[in-house]
């Protein structure tokens, strides 16, 4: 099986290769359209700033290659936000795969939503095996609204989506390959189960 | 509901893990590599390696140390000891950890954190900060604890927070290794006063202390390191225990 990484200006990739390796699977971290366009899955993962990643993307030709993706595609964190139309960090127009708009948390509670959080499960695939209740590890500071799309929420000040799910693509707010057995099934569903 | 995270802390040195009462009479406590796995598997929320030697010797932390345990764990781990440079943190997190943790190049020279949170994000920079009561003031020292530096305690954090430290790691000296309880009275002025989570540690001694500190020390995360690697306190018996005491925990 062919999975790519979609290589940029994002940090936390080595996290993602490893996790994949865990279950078997050699990832190819590119940024080469074709390669992209090949692999049978794709992961977008990430951790940094909306507005400068889309910049990177958009110079290099990437959020086309994105949206004319075929087969299953996985947004990572800010992989997610990315996917969605919109989004408050940088007021930045973002890939629209996902109609929901991308906030910012309000300052009520410490900012970011950090550490491990219940993830609502429900009858999509990508979710079999997981037991309830769910924990996954987030770290975030903008958060992806709840929209007809979200397939799961969880709770920090305000409801919002865990993961969007959307035709092929999917994508989940906190990072599966720091999730313990809840991600690691979670990754295996979406590289082995598809 | 954000869950309260327990963190075994791992001190390391020369590649064995350690762990001595107020930071002296150094005792094996086993393999780090075995002993994250054990840990990650028995449910601990995320890791804290020490480097404990480097800041005194001068040696940087082990990379190869980090490259092992990120291809052996799948929980969020956190490396510290002797970082003083972006550089030294590009190096770790590049090897796979997912946050660092500075101590004395802070105090050193505070605008490191912004240099470092600029450059990584607040997420992956953690500030760790001993303090010692002297008289009746909280005093921040360097140099594994054995260093005053003129600075209180409650002004450095605040000040390490606007520089962009995204989260606190504050050890009690007075309370490390006397396992009477977490510092909850200092934890829970420093957690009112910055908005970045702050993980308690020093003083662990029994279950219930890791209740009070949740409770009366308004701590986000607490830290221990002998109770756990000499199985005092097992990590799956302490998670019950917080569960049901109400204390929202990830099981």
């Amino acid at each position: 099986m062919k999975v790519a990484i979609i290589k940029y200006n994002a940090g936390n990739i080595k996290s993602v290769m490893l996790a994949l390796k865990r279950l078997g699977i050699e990832g190819n971290l590119t940024d080469n359209p074709d390669e992209i366009l090949a692999a049978d899955r794709v992961i977008f993962p990430g951790q940094g700033e909306a507005k400068s990643a889309m910049k990177y993307l958009r110079e290099r030709g990437l959020d086309k290659v994105i949206q004319s993706i075929e087969n299953p595609f996985l947004g990572i964190c800010l992989g997610l936000q990315l996917l969605c139309s919109h989004s408050e960090e940088g007021d930045t127009e973002c890939l629209g795969i996902f109609n929901a708009k991308v906030k910012k948390f309000p300052d009520d509670l410490k900012v970011p939503h950090m550490g491990w959080n219940i993830g609502s499960l429900s009858e999509d695939i990508i979710f079999q095996g997981i037991k309830s209740p769910a924990y996954f590890y987030f770290v975030h500071s903008y958060y992806a609204e709840v929209c007809t799309q979200t397939i799961s929420q969880t709770e920090y000040m305000l409801p919002f989506s865990n993961v969007l799910k959307k035709d092929n693509f999917y994508a989940i707010q906190p990072h599966p390959e720091k999730s313990a057995e809840a991600g690691q099934q979670f990754l295996k569903n979406f590289l082995f189960e598809l | 509901m954000l869950t309260k995270r327990i963190i075994p802390c791992l001190d390391i040195k020369n590649g064995r893990t350690v762990k001595g009462v107020n930071f002296l009479e150094l005792r094996d406590a086993g393999d780090p590599v075995e002993l994250a796995k054990i840990y990650a598997e028995e449910g601990a929320d995320e890791l804290v390696f020490l480097d404990i030697t480097a800041t005194n010797e001068k040696r940087k932390t082990l990379v190869e140390l980090v490259e092992k345990v990120a291809e052996a764990i799948n929980i969020p781990f956190t490396v510290g000891g002797g970082i003083s440079t972006v550089e030294d943190v590009s190096v770790l997190l590049a090897a796979g950890a997912d946050k660092v943790s500075v101590n004395s190049a802070a105090v050193r020279n505070p605008q490191i954190i912004k240099e470092m949170a600029d450059e990584f994000g607040s997420q992956c920079i953690v500030v760790a900060v001993d303090s010692r009561k002297v008289g009746d003031r909280n005093i921040v020292h360097t140099h594994g604890g054995s260093k005053p530096t003129e600075l209180e305690t409650e002004a450095w954090i605040q000040k390490a927070v606007k520089l962009g430290a995204g989260e606190i790691l504050l050890t009690s000296m007075d309370h490390d290794g006397t396992k009477a309880g977490f510092a909850n009275e200092l934890l829970s002025k420093i957690s009112s006063l910055v908005n970045v989570p702050v993980i308690a540690s020093g003083g662990a001694g029994n279950m219930q202390h890791f209740c009070d500190t949740f409770t009366n020390g308004k701590s986000d995360a607490a830290l221990a390191a002998s109770i756990f690697h000499f199985k005092e306190i097992g990590i799956p018996e302490l998670k019950t225990f917080l569960k049901n005491k109400n204390i929202p925990t990830r099981i």
